[in-house]
């Protein structure tokens, strides 16, 4: 940038008049011509200005606030934040629409045949059953304290840390390397226990992240992240695509790529957001390429948060890598990497609302537990959630029991798909079949997608994410999660989808 | 158009009749429009107006820009280089070879570069992170460190300054231990697991909706009706004013708010939002009554500032001083938010807790449903103070803005209630007899204590505004304080802490203007300590008698 001096001109007597004193000065008078607009319906406002006394003010004001008031006209409605007005909107995305639209109408095999099957939300209901026979057993100890008599209720009832009890981060921590085949070790001191993985995303994303900054995101993504990092962040999302023929596994250099381009319009990128074991693809980050992305987050000078929320849903024979075991094992600088879990997927809890952060960067850590004041857990939940985790031989038997029965509905979900011709991503690990349904879609495009997301929506009565919701750059591939469905149903959403490849085929 | 005139003077007077009403209510800030080169045109004088400024501060500016715009670029680009070398050129076809190939060059070429740096953090939170802690905060971390028991640590720390009732503790843990089970699980008969596992309503269970609605009329024992359906459930009332600050103001707008307040309200309104407080002080001659003057010369002096007030937040009763405000002035406060067109924040988490015989009037109860004024008006409340329940998270926003709540509803994402606790608080805010003791018993405790301790300071010279609500009592000890200013004031909270050990909430964390004033929750103690907190101020204030 090259300084233009003002009057330059006209002192050195060379050319410049204009750089040197014309544009200034007319800029300074537009400026003041902008400050004088904007001020003059203030001014307008404020006919009774108070002089008098501050003793006797308080009558005055009012009465003659309210003979104003009569004079003028009524005023317009009150504003709200800008942020208010795009959200308060009904949903437009078809990832809510369709959620929206099975929760009005649920199907149930007896009570509502003709109801909505819901492939939409991701929950696991797979093994309530355990869940169920555990709290009865236990749910009394649990809240009440394991004496059983004597209720310890300033325990419950009083203010508790607001990022978690140390029991329960214990717990946690336990229950993590658990999961993680006892590979890693997490320190309790470095977990920050929020109300669910949402907010843990959206506080990691305030604490990394200014306004108008952005992470970069691999496609497909989360159809949540677009609300999670950016509402209330001001954060942007900057989609890395994958693709097909890559089993939608990420590159490098398309993150490079992603990086540049982005750069080259200004915006700051603060880190790389990944789903691992993936969201919606299903499959998992290697070791090596773990290594890369850490490699690339040094370089850029950039952080990784990474998600991990179905670390302990893993169904096929690949091993699951968690960020934290590489940055142990190898020389890496930890403190940029964040992950993010929950109980929701892993634990079938989302209705406990329990997320955490594990960060290996004190700032972050003590940035995050004082944002947790406005999203903190239950303290009886908390309670109950100690024990529960503590209780190895029910965690044990529930981790088992929870891979082989994902396992089983997977396999017979993508056997059916694949009888219609519907071939799924390989996946190893979530809650999710990824199918293309490219040969059904009308047109090959978004359009052609929505059309016939639509279709099976309204016609068949299956709710199903399409790609594009996930960000997915290729048309035609659609997020179905087998996990809230019984055995019983599939063959119900297998005739379903056919009546709609069927009307498909029969038509071309 | 731009010939007009010039003033060689600089008086408001002129200024004001030329800029032809626009003149601002402070007075003298018409604002004059400086043609610029006027001076050299016309030839006569106002070089210096018309040129030298408007050139000096495009100068300026320049310099401005210069400086912002480098920053980025150093950051970025020094690690730039290494990254050429390995941009991708070759089609997507073989990319998924190069991960490999970039992770061996990018390698070598870091080494010999120092590494940039420790990782940055966002600079909205650095500030959170860093931020120097106020008495009120280290305060409670003392507690934290060597709390007072009765038994077992007889020389801990009482705590007086963390807003907890523990009056009527006996009552909720009754209830739990008979009822906890089922409330959780339902009638222990159908047990409905979906019920509390799966995803249920973020802004909360239509039938806690139903059954907090109720509590809060039962609570303001008069005919107002809460409907549930605008009510949104929140984890704790601090989200509440949270989602309710980024639902009515926009990052820079400002809130104007009543001192002496909560010290909360600093984080709770501020960290994430990017919202400015306003405080709008209120003076001890007052009884710090919140007076509209005050409110219009804030409103002014901000706008003057350039900043817009989009509302006004209020506790009623207040906390700290616990003053209920009157009918009469909540009318004015809705006229005043009327003419200005801002909205009225009413935190009325202590609605249950009056203890007085004053009337307690809801904004629920001065706006009608048909009001215009519906949509400016939002109310917070939660059970952390009113029910003793400050681990279970529960606040409340009420709302008659259809817009507002829509929004807050899909915010609640961030902050829902755990539902074990939501079926927990169901049944017992459905169990009507259950609540009416539970009001009627916390209500007469809490006087009880407030009075006892009252008396208690007033025996050592202590005077406090009589409190009508609240968990606090809000004593004036700008007698004892070594200077008259804010400095004396922390400096007899440090001799109370760290002599006394007694933890207090110095006036100054809650921005009162006038020093000396202390804040004591009185619901925390046991009435046998009552003797024991003033034993202990005693001893702090003997030196200075």
């Amino acid at each position: 940038m090259r300084l233009v001096v003002p009057l330059q001109g006209v002192v050195q007597g060379r050319g410049g008049l204009i750089f040197g004193s014309l544009i200034p000065c007319a800029l300074f008078y537009f400026l003041q011509l902008y400050l004088k607009r904007h001020r003059s319906p203030n001014s307008q406002s404020n006919p009774p200005s108070p002089s008098a006394s501050t003793q006797n003010l308080a009558e005055m004001s009012r009465t003659s606030s309210r003979s104003n008031l009569l004079s003028r006209g009524s005023i317009g409605p009150v504003r709200i934040s800008s942020l208010a007005t795009s959200i308060c909107k009904p949903n437009e995305s078809p990832y809510y629409i369709g959620l929206d639209k099975a929760s009005e109408d649920p199907y149930d095999r007896i009570g509502n045949p003709d109801g909505v099957i819901q492939l939409g939300l991701s929950e696991n209901r797979l093994c309530f059953d355990l869940i169920e026979k555990w709290m009865l057993e236990n749910l009394n100890d649990s809240i009440r304290g394991r004496e059983g008599g004597d209720l310890s209720i300033s325990g419950i009832a009083s203010y508790q840390p607001l990022d978690g009890t140390m029991e329960l981060k214990m717990a946690m921590a336990g229950f993590l390397s658990r999961i993680m085949g006892g590979a890693v070790s997490f320190e309790p001191s470095q977990i920050v226990l929020t109300a669910g993985a949402t907010p843990a995303i959206e506080t990691l994303c305030f604490c990394l992240a200014d306004h108008g900054n952005a992470f970069l995101v691999p496609t497909p993504y989360y159809p949540g992240f677009d609300r999670d990092m950016r509402w209330r962040t001001g954060v942007e999302l900057i989609p890395v695509h994958c693709r097909s023929t890559d089993n939608f596994v990420l590159s490098i250099s398309a993150l490079d790529q992603a990086f540049n381009q982005t750069r080259k319009h200004g915006t700051k990128i603060r880190g790389i957001l990944l789903s691992n074991p993936a969201n919606p693809v299903g499959n998992l980050l290697s070791r090596e390429m773990l290594c890369d992305l850490l490699d690339f987050a040094r370089e850029k000078n950039i952080h990784i948060i990474s998600d991990e929320i179905f670390a302990g849903s893993i169904y096929g024979n690949e091993e699951f890598v968690s960020i934290a075991d590489v940055v142990d094992s190898e020389d890496f600088d930890k403190s940029r990497v964040h992950i993010v879990y929950g109980l929701s997927k892993d634990l079938s809890l989302p209705g406990f609302r329990v997320g955490m952060i594990y960060s290996f960067n004190e700032n972050v850590l003590a940035a995050a537990r004082k944002l947790t004041r406005f999203s903190s857990i239950s303290a009886p939940t908390q309670r109950l959630l100690v024990s529960m985790l503590s209780d190895t031989r029910f965690i044990e038997e529930y981790m088992v029991t929870n891979k082989k029965r994902i396992r089983n509905m997977r396999d017979l979900f993508v056997a059916g798909l694949e009888g219609l011709g519907i071939r799924c991503a390989d996946s190893s690990a979530g809650l999710y079949c990824w199918a293309d349904m490219s040969k059904l879609i009308p047109s090959y495009g978004e359009k052609g997608e929505l059309e016939l997301w639509d279709k099976l929506l309204n016609v068949a009565k299956i709710n199903m994410t399409p790609g594009s919701a996930c960000h997915c750059i290729e048309p035609g591939w659609f997020r179905c999660c087998f996990t809230t469905l019984d055995k019983e149903d599939i063959p119900v959403v297998m005739e379903r989808i056919r009546k709609v490849a069927d009307t498909r085929t029969s038509r071309s | 158009m731009t010939q007009t005139r010039y003033y060689p003077t600089r008086s408001p007077e002129p200024e004001k009749e030329k800029t032809g009403g626009g003149g601002g209510g402070g007075g003298g800030t018409a604002m004059r429009v400086i043609v610029p080169l006027q001076g050299v045109v016309q030839g006569r004088g106002g070089l210096v107006l018309g040129s030298i400024i408007p050139c000096a501060l495009f100068y300026f500016l320049q310099f401005y820009l210069k400086r912002n715009r480098d920053d980025p670029d150093d950051q970025n680009e020094s690690s730039s280089p290494p990254q050429n070398p390995t941009t991708p050129s070759p089609s997507s076809e073989q990319l998924t070879e190069l991960p490999a190939l970039t992770r061996s060059l990018s390698r070598p070429l870091l080494s010999p570069r120092n590494p940039s740096g420790p990782i940055p953090i966002s600079g909205r939170v650095s500030g959170i992170v860093k931020g120097a802690e106020s008495p009120y905060y280290i305060g409670l971390r003392r507690i934290k460190e060597d709390p007072y028991d009765e038994l077992d640590n007889p020389n801990g720390v009482i705590q007086l300054g963390l807003a907890e009732n523990k009056l009527s503790l006996d009552l909720v843990k009754d209830w739990l231990a008979e009822h906890a089970n089922e409330a959780i699980l339902g009638n222990g008969k159908e047990l409905s697991i979906c019920g509390i596992a799966t995803y249920q309503p973020f802004d909360g269970l239509m039938e806690l909706k139903v059954a907090v609605a109720g509590f809060m009329s039962q609570v303001i024992e008069k005919a107002v009706t809460f409907n549930p359906s605008q009510i949104v459930l929140t984890a704790g009332a601090t989200p509440a004013i949270e989602i309710l600050s980024f639902c009515l103001a926009d990052t820079g707008n400002a809130f104007l708010v009543p001192t002496p307040c909560y010290p909360g309200f600093d984080r709770d309104l501020k960290w994430r939002t990017g919202v400015e407080i306003i405080h709008v002080p209120c003076r001890s001659a007052d009884n710090f009554n919140l007076s509209i003057t005050a409110l219009d010369i804030s409103f002014n002096q901000a706008k003057k500032r350039g900043l817009k007030v989009r509302g006004i937040i209020i506790s009623n009763p207040s906390n700290p001083v616990g003053n209920i405000l009157s009918r009469e002035t909540l009318y004015s406060l809705l006229d005043f938010a009327r003419e200005k067109n801002i909205h009225i924040v009413s935190n009325e988490i202590f609605a249950g807790s009056t203890h007085g015989n004053e009337e307690f009037v809801s904004m629920a109860e001065i706006i009608e449903p048909e009001d215009i004024d519906r949509k400016r008006v939002h109310i917070v409340y939660g059970l952390s103070e009113d029910l003793c329940l400050p681990g279970f998270r529960v606040g409340v926003i009420y709302s008659l803005n259809e817009d507002v709540l829509a929004a807050a509803k899909k915010l609640t994402r961030f902050s829902a209630i755990s539902a074990p606790t939501q079926r927990l608080l169901i049944s017992m805010l459905s169990d009507s007899r259950f609540v009416q003791t539970f009001i009627r018993a916390n209500r007469e405790r809490l006087q009880r204590m407030y009075v006892q301790f009252v008396a208690g300071l007033e025996k050592m010279g202590i005077k406090s505004i009589r409190s009508g609500g609240g968990f606090y009592c809000w004593a004036d000890m700008s007698g004892l304080i070594s200077s008259y200013s804010e400095r004396g004031e922390v400096e007899l909270w440090d001799r109370l802490l760290n002599i006394g050990k007694v933890n207090v909430t110095p006036g100054s964390c809650c921005h009162c203007i006038e020093p000396g004033w202390f804040r004591f929750c009185v619901a925390i103690l046991t009435e046998k300590d009552i003797p024991v907190v003033m034993d202990r101020i005693q001893k702090v204030l003997k030196p200075a008698n």
